[in-house]
């Protein structure tokens, strides 16, 4: 058997892989939240880094790490769904009476959890990047508008080759977003299970790839409960903070302005 | 005075390996509190064929924790809810009168059932057989002290060796996955210098054997090292990963003949 | 019965090299040729297996365990012993020799004696090549502690789990031989009885203990390592399965047994609880270095204590009787095993025993911790103590544990030549199976040793010469076809189904527990004429009353453990009658064999070298006709014979 096959087929080897797959999502997940949290820090903010994110690479480059990022997860998720059905096999009749001894509760539903974010990684998409998800304004515009205002930096609009840079008006699209309950909810809970998630996976991870012993397991352990706090609070405050009232559209931009400039600019084309 | 306890059991009883099991609840009355698991069960075979009936089958030998024969999830934990206690050193102390206890076999598809709480664990064996072993031919070996070896790898590996092949990580695991076992015989000889010749091409094939066998994965939730009677530690598991993944490199990037 | 122990000529330490030398040798191409049946997967056997596969045979071994790994070898705690010296403390092969000779109360054969402490060190080399942890110290080197009856520190060790690490080893060779097919390994698999044809030993027939089925198997020759008997005595250290049957079924058939009698006692095991205790615990020898043994002064204390109306931490100094200290002042509590067992015995007969049968003496370790401190206790005993709370449920540090002596090792045993090979031509016998070094008691340490050395060293060459005697015309040309086989297989048949039909009303359980009241009452610490014979008669009853009174329930298709303790506890009770004979043939003290006729006015054993030098191997006569008695002399030229003294 080839090498690369016999590797894929163990379980170690897919372990491995998840725990590969496991590292990427758990650091993109860190850096989607600290761009998120950009927001708190005005719109003008959050819009500049949504420029930057969409403009600092050619576009066939921000495909790629969008592939590469998809990728990731079917790679874990291919591995997670083979491994499970392995592991279903090889246990076919269980106990009458069941006791766990040390298994925290987030090691046992890494498939609950994860199933369950994969549903959400999928709204979630369709959400804010496919924009497809009716929300509140399902009645005037369907979905949730691609709005643009003018680039902002340092409270002056940038201008390139005398006009204005366009960019996503993200501030307006989260809080709009957020404003749904039902959405909120849906994005509070689905934090609260990458929470879960990541406290058992994150240790687990260098577990897989032999980087672990007993010291570093309790360390270990600690780090990855901390990061997933840490992860959930830096997402859940987002909705949180809409649902209060505490993030706000952004007044200086002016929805209705924009729609109407990107209503005549598509006039004029 | 020792105190005694009356107790319902419910066993597991299965004719063969071909025919269904059911459980069976029986009554075992006086068992005295210094009296280990299994003599309660001898107690119940006597009464049991008191009756005519057949006694209750299970694995048993050493009867002082080292054997590794005995095997049965007791109350829902693989020997009992003592730590680091084989079914044969669990005693009935631990236990109260009136209580009722649930006893079943090993429950993992490599390990079919072939009369009441036995079953078959070869597939263990099959996988030292694959590689669970130093080569060193009886005559051919230099004096003991030819490669000294630190007190700390010494202590490591015989942490690893205490594995008594029980099979009760496997019972423990939601997946019945036979990775603590495997880990602890691969750690073991993998970290004596006598046995690193071998290293890679041990790690690999016992790998492939226990893959092959039917065991599940590894999730890391650490039920097989709370079972463990030899409280063999998921560092064993870790090392297994270790050296499986650079044996898969070098395998990897091996020169090409 | 030819007696002839082969021992080659020449000077003791050149015997056995001389030997391996003048041995025939059998041609690499045509050792596949040959198949060898080896019983038994402990030490001495899975060793075997292992070696002789590597060599090219065709192996074919038998376990009743449902793996080689769980013989009962692994349950050894202490060490093994070899005379590598590391210590530079001045031992020597021939040291580990006389050590050997004058622990086993002379009564072993030299040559043997001296070619297991030749070999100890290659075993030592052997298992370290093979992956067996050893202890080690800083610097690298391998550690070594002392043990009973010895004056240097010659004893390997992997923490308490000697036996343990030393049978993976082996058993990881032989998972590597069966790996590569050379070895067939039949687990579950019990021998029920040898075959022989034309005098020599040519196979046997197992049962399948997990399918019931009752097979034939044929080789060139047989090796039987299927260990000791101590079972006989229903409790005792052993596991639940040892047994005597392989041995005592090559006896019937013609293998002479010798020394039965010579059984040893350990004094330092958890005493018996209750009547429906299945086994007995062995705590390590070594607490004897810190703890004190004693009883009561006053019977009248002890009942209170048994009572549990007296603690015994408030028994004034005065009142208390350290008995070991008191008879043998210059080794006090580390007097060798037989002495302390007897001396034990003796206090409970007294009425001065302890723990709720009577049967049981303190070990107090109240004077080691006020003097060393809690701690130090610790480290040195925590295990062995956790071990003792795991199963009492008294903590030692606070009340002071309770011991008794209790069954461990047997040192009789089928009886072979020089090359482990017994009466029965073709048929060899290692490990504690046989009879060969231990002489009437064996010093701590020895066991593994002895094991190994005959599976890894001395079998894989004598089997070979053996082989290479036969010819190679000879090899495998005696198949399962042969009349022999379809005889003694129908013999086993109705022998199980006589089991199955007796229709009685006991169980076997029942009869091995009064077996070993019997035996325990009359042949063990101490054994008298009168009651010898009184057992004798009782073993012959309770063997009527076995063979009309017997109930198994179940069948014989699968799984019966009712069955197999049935047709083990039919042999054992033979076999204790045979004990029993031994015991009273042999009109001397010797080691673990102490007659109350023959004792010194102080109590201690009385050896008769002048008529008693010898082993006792009995030829079997048939079932209600008396065992015939042979003698092999044993002749000292190396070590001078002595009386052993520990005042």
């Amino acid at each position: 058997m080839c090498t690369l096959c016999n590797f894929v087929q163990s379980t170690i080897g897919r372990k491995i892989l998840m725990a590969l797959t496991g590292l990427v999502l758990v650091l993109f997940v860190m850096g989607h939240m600290l761009g998120n949290l950009q927001i708190f820090l005005g719109p003008d903010v959050i819009n500049g880094y949504a420029y930057k994110l969409h403009h600092l690479l050619p576009a066939s480059a921000l495909w790629a790490v969008r592939l590469v990022l998809l990728g990731t997860i079917a790679v874990h998720l291919w591995a997670a769904v083979t491994l499970t059905l392995d592991n279903r096999k090889a246990r076919p009749q269980g106990y009458l009476e069941d006791k766990v001894v040390q298994a925290s509760y987030s090691s046992r539903t890494m498939r609950m959890s994860g199933i369950i974010l994969l549903a959400f990684i999928i709204f979630h998409i369709a959400h804010f990047t496919v924009r497809i998800v009716p929300g509140k304004q399902y009645e005037e515009f369907g979905v949730l508008e691609n709005t643009m205002v003018p680039l902002v930096k340092d409270g002056e609009v940038v201008m390139k080759n005398g006009h204005e840079i366009m960019t996503f008006n993200v501030n307006d699209m989260m809080v709009l977003g957020f404003e749904v309950w039902w959405v909120s909810a849906f994005y509070i809970i689905a934090t609260g299970l990458l929470c879960m998630h990541l406290t058992h996976g994150f240790s687990s991870m260098f577990q897989s790839l032999g980087l672990r012993n007993g010291l570093w397991r309790k360390r270990l352990d600690r780090v990855a409960l901390a990061y997933g706090w840490i992860v959930f609070l830096g997402f859940a405050i987002i909705p949180i903070s809409v649902m209060t009232g505490f993030l706000e559209k952004d007044p200086t931009g002016g929805l209705a302005l924009q729609i109407t400039e990107t209503v005549a600019i598509i006039g004029v084309i | 005075m020792e105190k005694t306890m009356d107790l319902t059991l419910k066993v597991w009883r299965q004719k063969s390996a071909n025919s269904m099991g059911a459980f069976e609840t029986y009554a075992v009355k006086d068992v005295s509190e210094g009296s280990s698991f299994l003599e309660m069960l001898d107690t119940l075979s006597e009464d049991l064929v008191e009756k005519g009936k057949e006694p209750v089958a299970f694995d048993h030998d050493c009867r002082e924790g080292i054997c590794g024969s005995c095997s049965m999830t007791i109350n829902g934990i693989p020997h009992g809810p003592e730590k680091a206690t084989t079914a044969c050193q669990l005693h009935m102390r631990h236990f109260h009168d009136g209580q009722t206890i649930t006893i079943e076999p090993w429950r993992a598809k490599p390990f079919p059932v072939i009369k009441d709480l036995v079953v078959d664990r070869s597939p263990l064996d099959r996988i030292i057989q694959s590689g669970g072993f130093i080569t060193s031919r009886a005559g051919s070996a230099v004096d003991a002290n030819a490669i000294p070896i630190s007190k700390a790898t010494a202590d490591y590996a015989m942490d690893a060796a205490a594995c008594i092949g029980c099979g009760a990580c496997v019972a423990a695991c939601p997946n019945a996955s036979a990775m603590l076992f495997t880990g602890a015989k691969v750690s073991h000889m993998n970290s004596l210098p006598q046995g690193k010749v071998e290293k890679d091409r041990r790690t690999l094939a016992m790998v492939t054997t226990m893959d092959g066998e039917g065991f599940g994965g590894c999730t890391n939730i650490g039920e097989c090292e709370a079972a463990c009677p030899k409280s063999i530690s998921l560092d064993m598991i870790a090392h297994l990963n270790r050296d499986y993944a650079t044996a898969q490199v070098k395998n990897f990037f091996k020169p090409v003949a | 019965m030819n007696l002839d122990s082969k021992i080659p000529e020449g000077p003791l330490s050149e015997k056995w090299s001389s030997h391996k030398f003048n041995m025939k040798l059998v041609n690499p191409a045509n050792r596949r040729k040959y198949s060898v049946i080896v019983v038994g997967s402990g030490l001495a056997g899975g060793a075997a297996a292992a070696s002789l596969a590597e060599q090219g045979y065709n192996v074919s071994c038998f376990c009743y365990q449902d793996s080689p790994r769980r013989a009962h070898s692994i349950a050894a705690q202490g060490g093994i012993n070899a005379s590598k010296n590391y210590q530079n403390d001045g031992d020597s092969v021939h040291r580990l020799f006389y050590d050997t000779v004058k622990g086993g109360d002379y009564r072993a054969r030299e040559a043997n004696v001296y070619r297991l402490a030749e070999v100890s060190s290659d075993i030592i080399d052997q298992c370290v090549a093979n992956g067996v942890p050893f202890a080690r110290e800083y610097g690298g080197l391998l550690a070594n502690r002392s043990f009973g009856g010895a004056q240097v520190s010659r004893t390997f060790y992997a923490r308490g789990q000697t036996g343990q690490q030393l049978l993976l080893g082996a058993y990881s060779a032989l998972s590597k031989q069966i790996g590569l097919g050379k070895v067939k390994m039949y687990n579950r698999h019990e021998m029920l009885d040898l075959v022989k044809v034309d005098g020599h030993a040519k196979g046997i027939i197992v049962r399948n203990m997990a399918t019931g089925e009752v097979s034939r198997h044929a080789s060139d020759a047989v090796v039987l390592a299927t260990g000791g008997y101590g079972n006989v005595f229903f409790l005792s250290t052993n596991a639940q399965g040892c047994n005597v049957t392989a041995a005592y079924r090559a006896h019937k058939r013609g293998a002479g047994m010798a020394n039965p009698c010579y059984t040893q006692i350990h004094p330092t095991c958890i005493p018996v609880h209750g009547d429906k205790q299945s086994k007995l615990t062995l705590m390590s020898e070594s607490l004897r270095n810190d703890g004190r043994i004693w009883t009561p002064k006053n019977a009248e204390v002890a009942a209170m204590i048994r009572k549990g109306e007296t603690d015994p931490n408030t028994v004034a100094e005065d009142d208390r009787d350290y008995f070991l200290e008191r008879k043998y002042p210059s080794f006090g509590n580390l007097a060798p095993r037989d002495i302390s067992s007897r001396a034990a015995k003796e206090a409970c007969d007294e009425g001065r025993g302890i723990a709720s049968t009577g049967l049981g003496v303190f070990l107090d370790f109240r004077d080691a911790i006020k003097r060393d401190g809690k701690n130090t206790i610790k480290e040195r005993y925590g295990n062995l103590f956790d071990m003792y709370q795991c199963i009492t449920g008294d903590n030692p540090y606070e009340t002071p544990m309770m011991i008794f002596p209790a069954v461990h090792y047997t040192m009789g045993g089928l009886w072979v030549d020089y090359n482990l090979e017994s009466t029965i031509p073709g048929m060899f016998v290692g490990g504690e199976a046989n009879f060969s070094d231990h002489g009437a008691n064996r010093l701590g340490a020895s066991a593994l040793m002895q094991g190994l050395s005959d599976g890894y060293f001395i079998l894989p060459y004598t089997v070979g010469n053996y082989l290479g005697e036969q010819g190679v015309a000879a090899a495998g040309k005696v198949t399962t076809e042969h009349p022999a086989f379809a005889e003694v297989e129908a013999n086993v048949k109705a022998r199980i189904d006589k089991f199955l039909t007796i229709g009685g009303t006991e169980s076997p359980r029942s009869f091995h527990k009064r077996l070993g009241h019997i035996i325990w009452e009359q042949c063990g610490m101490a054994r008298s004429k009168e009651g010898l014979e009184g057992a004798i008669k009782d073993l012959q009853a309770l063997r009527k009353e076995f063979w009309t009174n017997l109930r198994v329930v179940g069948d014989a298709d699968g799984i019966n453990p009712e069955l197999e303790r049935a047709g083990r506890v039919a042999d054992f009770i033979e076999f204790g009658e045979l004990m029993c004979r031994d015991a009273l043939m042999r009109e001397e003290s010797c080691g673990g064999h102490f007659r109350v006729e023959h004792q010194t006015e102080d109590g201690e054993a009385l050896r008769d070298d002048e008529n008693f030098a010898f082993a006792g191997v009995w030829e079997y006569k048939g079932d209600d006709v008396a065992p015939l008695l042979h003698k092999e002399s044993l002749i000292y030229e190396n070590v001078k014979l002595a009386t052993r003294s520990y005042k």
